[in-house]
């Protein structure tokens, strides 16, 4: 995918076109089978079988899902505001897919080569927390808004942990281009950035499943007393397209986490680069999934007032001091 | 720099059809599902009681502070963006003026942890 672009023609933003809308449907495919795999891995964990019903060893429960969700019927509250009540899933779903365009696979596969990639998926990530707030207001429902405005305030909380961490590897690379982030990370996996930066790497990781707003974290849509949060109103596929968004995210946050801290395409030893670096990036993407999968099996959900706490007096201090940490080690390194 | 533009284009295609898929869905969605609105069916959800009021109320003043908040250590995260960037050519001087820098915020920061508005009290 590389130099695609580099003369402008019909025939070149054409193939660009083409490429993005095959992400879409590879993108699409792993939220899928994403949503298969967690349901089978949280059986096997908590021992029991998972979707086995629909198709071979149940693999197309979530197409029937989602096909189901299709043809449901769209129920909009009267006292809704109903143009803000639409929009609110779509307003969720663009940004979640848009800043894929960042994330590189391996040095020669790759959409967007921006040198501000960093600062461009922050920036954009953002912005899904104002879909998720039009949700939860538009309703006009208790649960929607109580969900509504936890979620936002507690993305937002998150939020500031997780670009602080993400500056210690901006100050190891000099860059915020994500494929000079992943050859500043090249020869051997004690060069990936997970080990100078391991605190940052625990920060980041768990600012990002409360970005992601699932378990120890989901107490915007914590069953047990606000029924489903921001999303109780909606139903059919506006309520698919908020769970798209977060598993999008998934694949955003996987990517982004391979990219940053594991050394994207990189083999761990040299002896085994000859396997291509795609597939690399494919298992250490699968074991971010993974990770999130399992983590959902075996934490409780975290108390409401703790929420707060955690983000604000310890994961934002701590990605301060890590900062300067990595300043003063780099200079006396110099 | 022809090259620097054209990368925004991948950016512009990325947003286009990331638009274009929920409005294609939901169209699409809009000839296969069943219509048939019933004046029970479009009332608020409250676990099967009568709704009480409405839910568009004045909120929680809490929410606001988080706000504010996000917004004072968002701005320091853009000013932190380009001195990480670099950091490597400035060196110890540069190091000095962002402790100082974000010393100030921390002041902040410490305010509102002693103004417990990090304590959850209700809702």
């Amino acid at each position: 995918m590389d130099n695609m672009i580099e003369q402008l023609s019909i025939g070149s933003v054409s193939l660009v076109t083409l490429a993005t809308a095959a992400l879409l449907l590879i993108v699409l495919v792993f939220v899928t089978y994403g949503i298969y795999f967690e349901r089978k891995v949280i059986g096997w964990i908590q021992l029991r079988q998972g979707p086995n019903r629909t198709g071979p060893f149940g693999l197309l429960q979530t197409v029937a899902d989602v096909f189901k969700l299709l043809i449901k019927e769209d129920t909009i509250p009267n006292n809704a505001d109903k143009t803000v009540f639409k929009l609110g899933p779509i307003i969720s779903f663009i940004p979640a897919f848009v800043v894929l365009a960042v994330i590189p696979y391996t040095e020669n596969l790759y959409f967007a080569n921006l040198n501000v990639g960093l600062l461009y998926y922050v920036a954009l990530s953002g912005i899904s927390t104002i879909g998720i707030l039009m949700g939860g207001w538009a309703s006009n429902n208790k649960y929607a808004l109580l969900g509504g405005m936890r979620s936002v305030a507690q993305m937002i909380s998150y939020e500031i942990p997780l670009v602080i961490s993400m500056v210690g590897v901006i100050l190891m690379t000099g860059s915020l281009n994500m494929i000079q982030i992943v050859e500043g990370q090249a020869g051997g996996f004690w060069s990936w950035n997970i080990f100078p930066q391991i605190v940052a790497f625990g920060i980041f990781i768990i600012a990002a499943v409360a970005e992601l707003n699932r378990t120890p974290f989901d107490l915007p849509e914590a069953e047990s007393e606000l029924i489903a949060g921001y999303h109780v109103e909606y139903s059919g596929f506006r309520f698919a397209f908020y769970m798209l968004s977060e598993y999008v995210y998934i694949y955003a946050i996987a990517g982004l986490t391979t990219v940053l801290f594991l050394g994207g395409w990189h083999a761990p030893f040299a002896f085994l680069s000859f396997i291509p670096g795609l597939i690399w990036f494919i298992i250490k993407f699968c074991s971010i999934v993974f990770f999130l999968f399992w983590i959902r099996a075996t934490m409780p959900r975290l108390r409401v007032d703790h929420l707060m706490g955690l983000g604000w007096k310890v994961l934002l201090p701590l990605s301060l001091v890590n900062i300067f940490v990595t300043a003063i080690v780099l200079e006396l390194l110099k | 720099m022809e090259q620097y533009f054209n990368q925004y284009i991948i950016v512009a295609i990325f947003i286009i059809i990331g638009i274009a898929l929920p409005f294609g869905a939901l169209t699409a969605g809009k000839l296969l599902r069943p219509k048939a609105p019933t004046k029970e069916k479009q009332t608020t959800y409250e676990s099967g009681n009568e709704p009480v009021g409405l839910s568009q109320v004045q909120f929680n003043v809490r929410y606001y502070m988080f706000a504010l908040l996000f917004v004072i250590f968002d701005v320091e995260t853009v000013f932190l963006y380009p001195w990480a960037v670099a950091y490597q050519e400035l060196g110890l001087f540069a190091l000095i003026e962002m402790l100082i820098f974000v010393s100030l915020l921390v002041v902040g920061l410490i305010y509102a942890w002693k103004k417990k508005v990090f304590e959850w009290d209700s809702i």
